[in-house]
């Protein structure tokens, strides 16, 4: 079975939500937008104190070319411009909305039948990358970097294919997982339409073989079609990683930064987004919703919930049987790339993957020791970097040397400090370096 | 709410420790430990045990009260892989203090001064041996021969493979060679040589296990192996004189080098490029040492060479990295 060929590592799948599924949230009572939920330009905000919004209804318009518009998920009052405290633990600007009922706007068509994209010919590449940038899509794996803008190569590089990033190779989320088991017809039209985009012919669908169930249905849908094969890859972390996933998928490696993965031809999208841009297309629904995986060893019932945006995530922790009393840590995300939040009041965002409920004692760090150079990093390492190395150039500042050992080729997925035996703060390290150097790249260059 | 705990990702950790990895390699010296228990006897017991208690307490004591480390490292299980090692590179009939001056030579000098575990240059069991062959010649050279009755403190001595392979270098006479000891007996150890390096098989199981527990990789001790058996049996099929390959493979302590003393994580090289041209130049240096050097074993030395240029290795040798290569 395919997989990528530098590194990587296995942890424990703890896929505990597999079986559960999707169950749609309940409303909150106020609903927050943070204005930076994408990579990118803050988006700015269009509505105004005591204004009347319904479901769909766009609030806040895309900052600049690589940014992305955002919709109301609820019906209600605009209660404030404010702040809220935002995955990444920064007051951030948000807007804050009262809900009231819960009416959507008249365009958008909330039935359940599926449009094939036979039943629009008329639909051309441009269109769809226009209804992908105004419906306000973003990569929903977490990286949430506008989806248009990866639609939109620099000239000169040619797309050859899509890639459906169905990975899910972070430890206890099975949100993907899930919407492909329950909404795998609409996944192969919005791959479809991510392929008419792109102007490509061929698509894959790759899917870890930890979710056989997936693979067997996606196998079935995809028989159906034209272009699309679904690649079954063996259980590695970080496979889904964008690099990474083309190196498995069609075995080409993209060159260091800042080459992107179209140089090698290939248009990575999350399947969470290729859902999206099926519903932004073909149903003229933005996106306000996603799937959270709400999960955590200590957790009375672990779910998945179609959650409206701007849901605080205690409210799905309640959902699930409420915060456990030995809970130490709380996590955006999954445990290998997630955000340790500072509260659980955090407003679910385009990015949200999942929420993460760790023990106590699960959530320190172990003192760490000095380095042996049993070389474990090296080998884990998928970027082919040594994490020792840089590391101990963080320590001592050596900006120069860490650029010279290509530091800012690290995608940050920590298979380093998972895998040090002396518990050494390896990405912490490397991160503190990789930012410095990246500042000190892009003050030469505007010199 | 109690507070919650915020730190960067990642958030979960494999569970591996450097202990564990220690205790890994001291389990996969415990066959070769009793093999040398079964052919020395009581005094291969005495050297051991001694060996092991006074490097724990060097490192104990230096560590406390000399470089006053907040954590104590003692327990990390180091120090007593260190002692172990020791004594596999000593004679059954050793003197004992000789035992603990090198075991203070090792731990003190070649680990302590630099800054303990991860810090050291040099292998410091290795060093700690080179020391006394250097300062104790005749004591470190005198060989009980193996199998003799258990508690015999007063061991009959005699030749070992190595030393008959030099003599017939030395001469220029193949004839010798067959005072050599059939391979059977070298494979399982009934030759003369240091506590642990006589059976083959012991220490094969353990490299097993260290690659079985993933604790090394292959790189290090089948390219010094693949070395040694190429470079070796070049030489012998020039000139008779020169022993056989596998003769060479299974003397001295080429396999005990081999599997646990060129594989420390501290003195060799980090990528597996770098691994296997340090593992090759090992290979090498101990067949010069052993064919035309002053001393009949090169294994310790060629290490030793080896660990010195680790630094230079590491610096040249990088990790294929991402993207390197051309589309495919």
């Amino acid at each position: 079975m395919k997989t990528f060929r530098i590194g990587g590592v296995h942890p424990a799948e703890n896929k505990l939500s597999a079986d559960q599924p999707i169950k749609v949230a309940e409303l909150p009572r106020v609903a927050v937008f943070p204005l930076s939920q994408h990579i990118g330009a803050p988006a700015k905000p269009i509505v105004k104190k005591g204004d009347k919004v319904k479901v769909g209804q766009m609030i806040a318009e895309a900052g600049g070319f690589v940014s992305a518009n955002i919709f109301s998920s609820v019906s209600g009052t605009v209660l404030k411009l404010d702040t809220c405290i935002d995955a990444s633990g920064y007051d951030k600007p948000a807007i804050h909305i009262t809900v009231e009922g819960d009416e959507w706007m008249p365009e958008i068509d909330r039935s359940k039948d599926i449009v094939r994209l036979e039943a629009r010919p008329d639909l051309t590449g441009r269109d769809i990358v226009e209804k992908i940038k105004g419906a306000g899509i973003v990569g929903l794996g977490g990286a949430t970097f506008p989806c248009h803008v990866k639609l939109c190569p620099p000239p000169g590089s040619k797309p050859e294919c899509v890639i459906i990033n169905a990975v899910e190779c972070e430890p206890y989320l099975t949100a993907d997982h899930r919407l492909m088991l329950e909404h795998a017809d609409e996944i192969i039209v919005g791959t479809l339409l991510l392929m008419k985009a792109a102007g490509v012919s061929q698509g894959y669908i790759a899917i870890e073989s930890n979710k056989p169930d997936a693979i067997q249905l996606m196998q079935l849908k995809a028989m159906t079609v034209y272009g699309i094969e679904v690649v079954p890859l063996k259980v590695r972390y970080p496979q889904g990683g964008e690099k990474q996933l083309i190196d498995a998928v069609i075995g080409r490696q993209v060159p260091a930064p800042p080459a992107l993965p179209v140089s090698v031809g290939a248009i990575i999208q999350n399947v969470g987004t290729a859902f999206a841009v099926y519903e932004a297309v073909m149903k003229n629904k933005p996106l306000f919703e996603r799937v959270v995986t709400v999960t955590g060893k200590s957790l009375g019932n672990c779910q998945n919930f179609l959650v409206r945006l701007g849901t605080p995530m205690s409210q799905l922790i309640d959902a699930c049987g409420g915060l456990p009393e030995d809970t130490g840590k709380v996590i955006g995300g999954g445990p290998m790339m997630g955000k340790a939040l500072p509260t659980t009041e955090v407003p679910v965002c385009k990015g949200s993957s999942g929420v993460l409920i760790m023990r106590d004692e699960e959530s320190h760090r172990k003192p760490a020791s000095t380095c042996i150079r049993c070389a474990k990093c090296v080998s884990a390492c998928p970027m082919g970097l040594e994490p020792y190395l840089l590391s101990a150039c963080a320590e001592t500042q050596n900006w120069e040397k860490m650029e010279k050992e290509m530091v800012t080729s690290c995608i940050e997925c920590g298979c380093c400090q998972f895998t040090c035996p002396a518990n050494r703060p390896l990405l912490d390290l490397v991160r503190l370096g990789k930012s410095t150097v990246m500042g000190i790249i892009k003050s030469r260059n505007t010199k | 709410m109690n507070k919650l705990t915020v730190s960067l990702s990642p958030h979960v950790h494999s569970g591996d420790s450097v202990s564990k990895n220690m205790y890994g390699v001291i389990i996969a010296l415990v066959p070769a430990m009793l093999c040398s228990f079964w052919f020395f006897g009581i005094g291969a017991i005495t050297v051991t045990a001694l060996s092991v208690a006074s490097c724990v307490f060097f490192e104990w004591f230096i560590g406390k009260y000399m470089l006053r480390n907040p954590q104590p490292t003692v327990t990390d299980g180091s120090a007593i892989l260190t002692g172990i090692l020791l004594a596999f590179n000593l004679p059954s009939n050793i003197p004992l203090w000789m035992v603990v001056a090198g075991s203070l030579f090792a731990i003190g000098v070649v680990k302590m001064t630099f800054g303990g575990l991860g810090c050291n240059l040099f292998n410091p069991a290795l060093a700690g041996r080179a020391f006394m062959l250097i300062s104790f010649p005749v004591q470190m050279t005198t060989w009980p021969t193996s199998g003799q009755p258990f508690l015999t403190l007063d061991a009959a001595t005699g030749a070992t493979p190595l030393s008959v392979m030099k003599a017939a270098v030395k001469a220029g006479d193949p004839s010798l060679l067959n005072d050599m000891p059939s391979l059977p007996d070298m494979l399982l150890g009934m030759t003369g040589g240091c506590l642990g390096e006589v059976c083959a098989v012991a220490l094969i199981i353990g490299l097993i296990y260290m690659l079985a527990k993933r604790i090394i990789t292959w790189h290090i001790p089948v390219s010094i192996i693949v070395t040694v058996l190429v470079f070796s049996g070049a030489l012998h099929l020039a000139n008779g004189m020169y022993a056989d390959p596998m003769s060479q493979l299974l003397s001295g302590g080429l396999l005990l080098g081999a599997i646990f003393m060129a594989t420390d994580y501290v003195t060799s090289p980090m990528t597996k490029k770098g691994q296997i041209i340090y593992g090759v130049c090992i290979g090498v240096l101990t067949i010069v040492i052993r064919t035309w050097g002053a001393y009949p074993e090169g294994m310790s030395f060629a290490i030793l060479i080896m660990n010195a240029f680790t630094p230079l290795i590491n610096n040249y040798c990088k990790p294929k990295r991402f993207g390197e290569e051309v589309k495919k």
